[in-house]
């Protein structure tokens, strides 16, 4: 039972509440015990209180509030984006977009792909079955 | 021509109604007595301001003047209110803020430091702190001067604690709340996860 995932500079965190909900951002410097300076290729850099962060796993190497430039750099170095999105995290939050931007011509060909995917698995499972009764 | 520089003298004004809303905002304000037979050209007095809006500045710029001068809003004029906004706000400063307060036995001065990336968060910062530490609400508060402090001078442990360039604390307490005040509701259907 340990800390693993610390306030740090360098830390990717996920925005959970507000404006910016659902953007990745990387904490760039700790203005106090409630609040830190985060940065985004995609925004101005500006400060956010922890309560709206949630943490991740992922950490790049930068020092204390680097230039945007430099920013942009070591992300693409440690690769955020791809690590995110092979992260198991990434990948549900990945599917919840697509499922919330379904139309109804999508969840239509969605609901035929189930049947179909359900009648071919109890195809499978009445052969089964009729293996163990004989 | 501004005759009379008064670039000490800082004030705060009126009440604060909640944090969430109230942002402070510094004014530039400059104004004189009108002129009259005796003297046709009077001082003119810069002051520096930080209140909610333009109305409630001037109006502290005259019970600051009064107090200094023998001159009021009747028989005075004001030249010039001018807002002054931060120059870099993606940077985190040390702000020392020098302020007098009238407690309930009397006045005293009093040092604070706060770390904000503006200088009017850092005065709104210790507006709170002052009402939360001491019962002091804002109109009892006079703003002497404020000065972005270089790290090696800041007085507080509170404010030093921060200045650590490999700086890593873990977050102890998972507030588990949902993304919009839409989807709040009173009952869960399972108890929440608070670790980190």
């Amino acid at each position: 039972m340990g800390f693993k995932r610390y306030v740090e500079i360098g830390r990717v965190a996920l925005i959970n509440y507000g404006k910016e909900y659902g953007k990745l951002v990387v904490i760039v410097d700790v203005v106090d015990q409630n609040r830190a300076l985060v940065d985004s290729p995609d925004m101005v850099r500006s400060q956010i209180n922890f309560k709206r962060l949630t943490l991740t796993d992922i950490k790049i190497e930068i020092n204390r509030v680097p230039k945007k430039k430099t920013l942009i750099e070591a992300m693409e170095k440690a690769d955020v984006k791809g690590k995110w999105e092979n992260s198991s995290w990434g990948r549900k939050l990945i599917v919840k977009e697509r499922r919330a931007a379904l139309t109804d011509f999508d969840r239509f060909k969605l609901m035929l792909a189930k049947i179909k995917r359900g009648g071919l698995v109890r195809q499978e499972l009445s052969k089964l079955k009729k293996e163990t009764a004989a | 021509m501004i005759e009379g520089l008064f670039v000490g003298l800082l004030i705060g004004s009126i009440c604060v109604f909640s944090f969430l809303f109230v942002q402070y905002h510094q004014y530039q304000v400059v104004g004189r007595a009108l002129p009259t037979e005796s003297d046709g050209h009077p001082k003119i007095y810069r002051m520096k301001l930080w209140n909610t809006n333009e109305v409630r500045a001037k109006s502290k710029f005259w019970y600051f003047l009064r107090k200094l001068k023998k001159v009021k809003k009747s028989n005075g004029q004001i030249l010039a209110i001018n807002e002054i906004f931060e120059k870099n706000p993606t940077k985190i400063n040390n702000y020392g803020i020098w302020l007098r307060y009238q407690s309930r036995t009397g006045y005293h001065n009093m040092y604070k430091e706060f770390r904000d990336t503006t200088l009017n968060g850092a005065v709104e910062q210790m507006y709170s702190e002052m009402a939360s530490r001491h019962r002091v609400r804002s109109p009892c508060i006079q703003i002497i001067k404020t000065a972005t402090i270089p790290a090696k001078l800041c007085k507080r442990e509170s404010t030093k604690q921060f200045h650590n360039s490999k700086i890593k604390f873990p977050l102890v307490f998972k507030k588990v709340r949902p993304p919009t005040r839409k989807l709040k509701t009173t009952y869960k259907a399972s108890r929440p996860n608070l670790f980190v």
